[in-house]
C-alpha cells in the first residue's frame, strides 16, 4: 500500500472534516440556495447561505459525496462563515486556481483548505474537491437574476 | 462459432491465458495490477496488439476504393472482420452486419434509422436497468417524434419484473430495446421471453449485448433479437469498433444516419441514391486497423471455448459473492444466484464512498470502476448515487477477488473513526 500518496490525499484534517462535517445544521433564514452536481460520479451538494447585507452570517451544507467533497464542503462552511461576499469569492477563485495548478497555495490564507491541495496529485479527484466551491462561485454568489435554474455542473467548469 | 473446440484443446489454451495480456504484467503503485474493470473495457491480448501494428506496417490503405494490392488487403481484412463479428453472434449473413464506432453508435443508428417509421404516440419499451447508451438515443427520438417511452421496472432482487409485461406491451408498442447483461446488476435478462411478447404485439426487438458477447455464447436467433449491438473492445478486441447486426429486411428499411463517401450508389449535385446495406450505413473512412485486429481476439475466444469462458466467469462471480458476503454491511446488487449473472459485481459500502474506495484500491494495484456506470436511473432506483464495480474476464482469478476483498478491508480500516 502506497501510504505516502494516500496520506497526502486524505490528510488527517480532511478525514476529520469527513467524519464530522461542519455546516450540517438548519439556518434561521435561507437567503440563497444553490445546488451543484458532479455528473461523472453523481455526487451532489446543496449550499444555503444566510446573509446580513453583504456578509455571510451562516452556511449550511447538504449532499452526498466522497470523503474529499464532503470535507471540502465542511471546510467551506467553516471558512466562509462571517466573510463578506467579495472575500468568499476571492478564496473560492484562488482555491480553484490552485487546484488547476495555476497558482501557488500560500498567496491567500486557505486555512484547512490547504490540506486539500494534495488532491492535485489525483487529477480525477480534483472535481470532488471543487464541487462545493464552484457551487458557491457559480450559483450561490451570483446575483439572483443570473443564478442558474439547474444545478451547477462540474463538467462545465473550465478545467 | 466456427469449428468445435475439444476439451483438451480448450484446457491447453486456458493454460497461461493471462500471460497473453501484456498490460497485466505491469505494476501499479508498486503492486501487481489486479484488473477488475473488464466491463468498462477488456485488456488486449498480444495477438490483437500485433495485428493492429502489422496492419499499419504492411497493409495500410483505404478500403473499397483503391485498385492496388494494399487496398485489396485492407478491404479483405475489413470484410473478414465483418464476417467473423457476425458469426460470433449468429448473424444471418455478413451483409447483415454494419461496422460502427462502438455499440452506442449502433444504438443511435437504429433510433435514427427507424425514426421515419414511427409516429407520435407510438410506444417504445425499455427497461429501468439500461445503460445511458440505450436510454438517451430513445429520449432524443421521443423529443423529435413524440413517441412515448415506457420502462419495464426491476424487482428488489435485480430482475426484470416480467409480471408487468402484459400491461406494458400493447398495440402501440413498436419497439422493445433492452440490455442482455446489466452492466451494474450483472443480471442476464430473459431476452427471449421478452422478445416473444414483443413479437406477439408486432414490435421489433433490439438487444444491447455489449456485456454479454465474448463472455458467454450469444446467438441472436435464440434471443429473438431483430437487432443486436455490441462492441469489440469489451471482448478483448480493439477500441473504436462496434457492430449492428440485423435480421434480413431491417437494414433495407432503416434510413442512414450519416451521409458521405462510401455510403452512396450515385451522387448528383442535388440528389443521391444510397448503396445497399450494410454499406449505406458506413459513410467515410472506417477504423480499418481495428477491424484487422479483432479476428485474433475471436481466435483466442474460440480456442478457449465460449462455454468454458462462461463457466470461468460464473465461478469467479460465485467466489466474489461469497467473499463479499463476509464483509459486514456491504450491499451487493443484483441476483444472488451466479447462474443468473454475468461476470461483474457492483456493491455499496455504507462506510466508504465508491470514489474513496476506488482510490484506495488503486493504491493497492486493484483497478475497479466507481460511479454510476452510465446508469443513473438504475442507481436512483437502487437509492444510491454511485456504486463500486468489479468485473472479470478470461484472465481474472480468484486471487484477484481476494485482493479486492483485502483492499476493501483496508479501506474500511483507513476511514474508520
Amino acid at each position: 500500500m502506497n501510504m505516502n500518496a494516500l496520506d497526502q490525499l486524505y490528510r488527517e484534517v480532511i478525514l476529520d472534516h469527513h467524519r464530522h462535517p461542519r455546516g450540517r445544521h438548519r439556518l434561521h433564514q435561507v437567503d440563497v440556495e444553490a445546488s451543484g452536481l458532479n455528473p461523472s460520479c453523481g455526487d451532489e451538494v446543496t449550499l444555503q447561505l444566510e446573509l446580513d447585507g453583504d456578509r455571510i452570517r451562516d452556511v449550511a451544507v447538504d449532499g452526498r459525496g466522497c470523503a474529499v467533497s464532503t470535507a471540502s464542503g465542511s471546510i467551506l462552511a467553516e471558512l466562509v462563515t462571517g466573510l463578506t461576499i467579495p472575500e468568499a469569492r476571492r478564496i473560492a477563485e484562488h482555491f480553484k486556481q490552485v487546484m488547476h495548478g495555476e497558482e501557488i497555495p500560500d498567496e491567500v490564507d486557505l486555512g484547512d483548505l490547504e490540506a486539500l491541495t494534495g488532491v492535485r496529485k489525483f487529477p480525477v479527484r480534483v472535481k470532488c474537491a471543487l464541487l462545493p466551491w464552484i457551487t458557491l462561485l457559480d450559483a450561490a454568489l451570483t446575483d439572483a437574476e443570473n443564478r442558474p435554474a439547474e444545478p451547477v455542473n462540474t463538467e462545465e467548469e473550465g478545467s | 462459432m466456427r469449428g468445435k473446440v475439444t476439451a483438451e484443446d480448450s484446457a491447453a489454451a486456458w493454460k497461461g491465458v493471462a500471460d497473453r495480456f501484456p498490460a497485466l504484467r505491469r505494476t501499479v503503485n508498486a503492486h501487481r495490477l489486479v484488473y477488475l474493470d473488464t466491463a468498462a473495457t477488456a485488456q488486449k491480448p498480444d495477438a490483437v496488439i500485433s495485428a493492429e501494428k502489422s496492419y499499419y506496417e504492411e497493409s495500410n490503405a483505404n478500403v473499397h476504393r483503391g485498385i492496388h494490392t494494399l487496398a485489396e488487403e485492407a478491404t479483405a481484412a475489413y470484410e473478414n472482420c465483418r464476417k467473423r463479428a457476425g458469426e460470433l453472434v449468429g448473424a444471418p449473413s455478413p451483409s447483415s452486419v454494419v461496422i460502427t464506432r462502438n455499440a452506442t453508435a449502433a444504438l443511435n443508428m437504429v433510433a435514427r434509422g427507424l425514426e421515419h417509421t414511427l409516429r407520435e404516440g407510438d410506444e417504445i419499451l425499455l427497461t429501468e436497468m439500461e445503460h445511458h447508451a440505450n436510454l438517451v438515443p430513445w429520449i432524443m427520438l421521443a423529443r423529435r417524434t413524440g413517441v412515448v417511452l415506457k420502462h419495464i421496472p426491476i424487482t428488489d432482487g435485480g430482475l426484470l419484473d416480467l409480471g408487468k409485461l402484459p400491461e406494458l406491451i400493447g398495440p402501440r408498442t413498436r419497439l422493445v430495446s433492452l440490455v442482455h447483461v446489466s452492466n451494474v446488476l450483472g443480471t442476464i435478462n430473459p431476452v427471449a421471453e421478452v422478445a416473444e411478447a414483443a413479437h406477439r404485439a408486432g414490435a421489433l426487438v433490439v438487444v444491447d449485448a455489449a456485456q454479454g458477447v465474448g463472455h458467454m455464447p450469444v446467438a441472436m436467433e435464440e434471443l429473438g433479437a431483430d437487432v443486436l449491438v455490441y462492441s469489440a473492445h469489451k471482448c478483448y478486441g480493439p477500441m473504436g469498433l462496434g457492430f449492428l447486426v440485423a435480421q434480413p429486411g431491417l437494414l433495407e428499411e432503416m434510413e442512414p444516419m450519416e451521409g458521405g463517401g462510401e455510403m452512396i450508389n450515385e451522387v448528383f449535385l442535388d440528389r443521391a441514391t444510397w448503396a445497399e446495406p450494410p454499406h449505406k450505413f458506413e459513410a467515410g473512412t472506417p477504423n480499418v486497423a481495428a477491424a484487422a485486429a479483432f479476428p485474433p481476439a475471436l481466435d483466442l475466444l474460440e480456442s478457449l471455448g465460449l462455454d468454458a469462458v462462461r463457466r470461468h466467469e460464473e465461478e469467479l462471480v460465485a467466489h466474489a459473492l461469497q467473499t463479499l458476503a463476509t464483509l459486514d454491511g456491504l450491499v451487493v446488487y443484483g441476483p444472488h444466484d451466479p447462474k443468473l449473472r454475468g461476470g461483474l459485481v457492483a456493491f455499496h459500502d455504507p462506510e466508504v464512498h465508491p470514489h474513496d474506495m476506488a482510490t484506495l484500491l488503486d493504491q493497492a494495484g486493484v483497478a475497479v470502476r466507481a460511479g454510476h456506470h452510465c446508469a443513473q436511473p438504475l442507481h436512483r432506483r437502487l437509492g444510491v448515487v454511485a456504486t463500486t464495480r468489479a468485473s472479470f474476464g478470461i484472465y481474472s482469478t480468484k486471487d484477484d477477488i481476494d485482493a479486492l476483498a483485502e483492499g476493501i478491508r483496508f479501506a474500511r480500516r483507513y476511514f474508520s473513526p
